[in-house]
């Protein structure tokens, strides 16, 4: 186990860099300075901004410094909120990203799990064609138009609850973020947990202990549940990358003060510098949590090691 | 050939299958046509009609935007971007990944377990913050859009297409083919590639939905189709910053995108359970 946990540690410092070294080469190519505008800067002004930040070395010189930096956690200053570097502005927006997150994974475990075991057990009757039809909708209809439907039921017709996440102190401001991002992963939890419940109940070692008298209960329980679980764990890695994404599109609609929003006012500011350090943040987050759902993995089921 | 008339007798067997494929043809034929007949364009705005509900009378069936532009004539114009742009990324997505599989699957070996070790790689990559860096480092051009959409979504296709490779390549006609000489090139594009039509199209009926789903997601935060055109991303956006004043601006654009992508799901999961009966998500 120690020896697949530090192989598959060692594996993502590649995958890292090479993402880090993409992200930087395409902000670097990208066409104009980050302080050209249509006011003409005197030369020796507009040389002294340059060398403040680095830009009057070479590329390999700047990349050498960036990963320097990234290393430290110090991504570099931020081109428009000029007081702030843009380690800075993340750190204090990701609380609020995580604990929207991690809430709408609880709940899509929760829910997704639930409804997938009660689908499969009661497969082909009118429930299992509840849930089934239900994931579908859930997979096909994106965070980007659920969240705004709901918005406009809950919160501007119905008024139960606020429309934005800064309109309210209380824990309601929570309740429609999470359920958006968590709708699109409770519907591939459920379709995952009633495929794989219904593989495992078609397996040999599952009839012999049908074949033995046990009720249907029991054999979920002792038997079918935990290797049935194997495939939604290797989903946890897809679905931390979707919730990120999600997350995004969250917290424009609802105002919440995360991570996803910088991104959105970086990139309407061009303020290349912040949209390269999220950018960098949200890679090394998906590579570190795939990292933990592959150790998670082998942890649970040893044939994964030995490979 | 052969391959991809059995798969269109058996979907029509399929009522699932065939309803969603009708849907979708009705949907696209009336995109196009819309424009043909509605004396509204998409873009015109007219200031003494703003904000007009939805009305059987009035000429503004969908209502108007706060402009005053003619709401269905905007949801059709979305429409077609939006289908436009799918159909063409996952055609370059398509191109990619038949090409990489079919390489990967037939070469096999070393070679095959290198290239498919770059799409496990490749697979963990959070993509879509890449397309909005480059979004913001290049500006917003329709053809970047298409190119970063397709050149993301090839995974699946590169996956699906080299397991087939590798079951047809140990059939006796290729076999034949390699005996009397044929190049490793001419069997992979003259002999594998054709037999390969059924899968990929029901692959691509799965991946089109997974690239309207990526362009409206830029175009929603701004990032991917520009005003004056709009797609249904854009569309939905505009309702969002609208939707106390005009909730229509906001359901009818994000209802018609929801219709869409159900019917491409049902469409290409209902395909594959016709050619891959135990494929699951």
């Amino acid at each position: 186990m120690l020896r697949y946990a530090f192989a598959r540690i060692l594996g993502a410092i590649p995958t890292l860099l090479l993402v880090i070294a993409i992200a930087f080469l395409m902000v670097h190519a990208a066409p104009g300075g980050p302080f050209d505008s249509e006011r003409v800067l005197p030369p020796d002004i507009k040389e002294n901004i340059e060398r403040a930040y680095h830009l009057d070395e070479t590329l390999p010189q700047q990349f050498y410094r960036y990963i320097k930096g990234v290393v430290r956690g110090d991504l570099g200053p931020s081109y428009r909120y000029r007081d702030f570097s843009v380690s800075e502005l993340i750190a204090g927006a990701i609380p609020v990203t995580m604990r929207i997150g991690a809430l709408a994974i609880l709940l899509a475990l929760i829910v997704g799990i639930s409804a997938g075991l009660i689908a499969a057990l009661r497969r082909n009757t009118v429930l299992d064609r509840l849930v089934t039809g239900i994931a579908m909708i859930g997979i096909s209809v994106p965070v980007f138009v659920f969240a705004p439907l709901m918005v406009l039921v809950f919160a501007v017709t119905l008024k139960w609850l606020p429309a934005s996440y800064t309109g309210s102190d209380g824990a309601d401001r929570l309740l429609l973020p999470v359920i958006a991002l968590a709708m699109p992963q409770i519907a591939f939890i459920a379709r995952l947990t009633r495929a794989s419940l219904i593989d495992v109940m078609n397996s040999d070692y599952v009839r012999t202990a049908k074949a033995q008298g046990l009720k249907t209960l029991s054999i979920v329980r002792y038997h079918a549940f935990r290797p049935a679980m194997l495939p939604l764990i290797s989903y946890l890695g897809p679905a931390f990358a979707a919730v990120l994404t999600g997350s995004v599109v969250v917290e424009h609609v609802f105002g919440v003060p995360g991570v996803g929003r910088f991104l959105i006012t970086a990139s309407a500011n061009r303020d290349y510098t912040l949209v390269l350090g999220i950018t960098v943040f949200y890679a090394a987050m998906v590579v570190f949590l795939n990292l933990v759902v592959d150790l998670l993995y082998a942890f649970v089921d040893p044939r994964v090691r030995t490979r | 050939m052969s391959a991809l008339s059995s798969l269109v007798r058996h979907a029509r067997s399929s009522r699932a299958v065939t309803v969603c494929a009708t849907m979708l043809l009705v949907i696209a034929m009336i995109s196009l046509i819309g424009p043909l007949i509605s004396n509204h364009s998409y873009f015109a705005a007219d200031f003494d009609n703003r904000m007009l509900a939805p009305t059987m009378t009035g000429g503004h069936f969908f209502g108007t935007d706060e402009l005053g532009r003619d709401l269905l004539a905007r949801t059709l114009s979305g429409i077609r971007v939006t289908l436009l742009v799918a159909v063409i990324a996952s055609l370059v997505s398509l191109g990619i990944g038949v090409l990489y599989g079919a390489v990967a699957g037939y070469i096999g070996g070393r070679v095959d377990g290198f290239m498919m070790r770059i799409v496990d790689g490749l697979y963990a990559l959070p993509f879509i913050f890449f397309v909005i860096l480059l979004m913001v480092a290049f500006g917003r051009s329709m053809l970047l859009i298409l190119i970063a959409i397709g050149a993301i979504n090839w995974l699946d296709m590169a996956r699906i297409v080299r397991g087939q490779t590798i079951s047809l390549k140990q059939r006796a006609f290729v076999d034949a083919a390699r005996l009397i000489g044929v190049s490793t090139r001419g069997i992979i594009f003259r002999h594998i590639t054709p037999n390969l039509l059924g899968v990929v199209v029901v692959y691509m009926t799965l991946a089109i939905p997974q690239a309207i789903l990526m362009e409206s997601f830029l175009s929603f935060l701004g990032l991917g189709i520009q005003a004056p055109q709009t797609s249904l991303g854009a569309l939905v956006s505009d309702g969002v910053s609208q939707m106390e004043q005009a909730s229509w601006l906001l359901v009818i654009p994000a209802v018609a995108l929801a219709v869409i992508l159900l019917c491409f799901n049902f469409l290409g999961d209902g395909l594959r359970d016709l050619v891959d009966p135990k494929g699951n998500t």
